[in-house]
């Protein structure tokens, strides 16, 4: 509950460039955050499944990745109980209202549409994950937590 | 069969804590929401045993003493929102201070610098969820929430909504429900 607790966040990005781009986004942020990057959906289920005593607050997902989509990824963490706490963040580059619905409605908790520049990219992160974060420090329903940006 | 339940999270949690501590025979005593006496005798062990039972329901012993005072706003703002009747018509700024007896700008920089969130935006976020939860019970309209929660107008409430969670109250609602009707299908 106080600052000094570390927020485990975790991306999932088939492309490297972008997960640089978020590493740094991150890094910049006056938030105390340990990051875990991973390259696509076969991935972050594995180590999911094996760090299940040390799983992270808050996992960005790309939709787009072979193998493994963001979409299958986040029905199959939906479906375990042990990943209920994990909050969910859909990284994407659409932006239609449908599209967003339907991924809330399968289980996500915030939806970010990727941002054009390096600052947006900064102020869409630190609201997601200081938002989030009052969710895992204040008892609120994560069941009913949804933040579209 | 699905059936609906209602439910006070403050008698839960009073509940939980007099299991848990008569458990592990601590004596206590609730001096407030938030704050409890414990007795001077309980052991190191006590202390251990009881703050691993009590992080099973997600309640956590907080220690120092800044995050004490910012446990302390978080629940007189939680008390104002929830507790029909205690919103202040006056200033909030002015009420809590009062009620804590701290300066507003000394408790404002103290929450900043604990929780990542300032103090509006906590009471915000807790009158959004205050509203959700209403919505869901589905025994008032929008507007009546609205009045009930102290906005000026219904459409101050809604586009407050749209823009702490980045959706509608209506959108909101419909996902809800497609959830539900998603979880049904898969049981």
């Amino acid at each position: 509950m106080a600052a000094e607790k570390i927020i485990k966040v975790l991306l999932a990005d088939d492309d490297a460039e972008d997960r640089i781009l978020f590493k740094e986004a991150i890094e910049s942020l006056k938030v105390n955050t340990s990051l875990t990057l991973l390259n696509d959906g076969i991935q972050l289920m594995e180590y999911l499944y094996k760090n299940g005593d040390n799983l992270p607050h808050i996992i960005f997902l790309d939709l787009n990745m072979p193998m493994k989509n963001g979409l299958e990824c986040l029905q199959e963490i939906r479906k375990n109980n042990k990943f209920k706490d994990i909050t969910i963040a859909i990284y994407s580059t659409s932006g239609s209202e449908k599209d967003i619905e339907d991924t809330f409605v399968q289980g996500a908790n915030v939806y970010i549409k990727k941002p054009n520049d390096f600052n947006s990219l900064k102020r869409v992160l630190l609201e997601a994950i200081t938002k989030d974060w009052q969710y895992h420090t204040s008892g609120l329903n994560k069941e009913t937590f949804f933040l579209s940006i | 069969m699905n059936i609906y339940i209602k439910h006070d999270h403050r008698r839960l949690f009073e509940i939980v804590l007099k299991e848990q501590f008569e458990l592990l025979n601590v004596d206590y005593k609730l001096s407030g929401m938030g704050e409890i006496n414990i007795a001077d005798k309980t052991t190191k062990e006590q202390f251990k045993s009881l703050t691993s039972a009590l992080s099973r329901y997600g309640i956590e012993i907080v220690d120092s003493q800044k995050s004490t005072l910012v446990q302390k706003i978080k629940d007189a703002i939680i008390e104002m929102v929830w507790d029909d009747g205690k919103l202040p018509a006056s200033k909030i700024s002015y009420y809590l201070s009062k009620k804590l007896n701290h300066s507003y700008g000394y408790l404002s920089n103290l929450f900043s610098e604990i929780t990542y969130t300032s103090i509006e935006n906590y009471i915000i976020l807790q009158k959004i969820e205050r509203t959700k939860k209403m919505i869901l019970e589905d025994e008032m309209t929008l507007t009546e929430i609205s009045y009930h929660l102290n906005y000026s107008s219904v459409a101050h409430l809604s586009s407050q909504f749209k823009k702490t969670t980045g959706i509608t109250p209506s959108t909101f609602m419909r996902v809800v429900n497609k959830r539900k009707l998603n979880l049904a299908n898969t049981i």
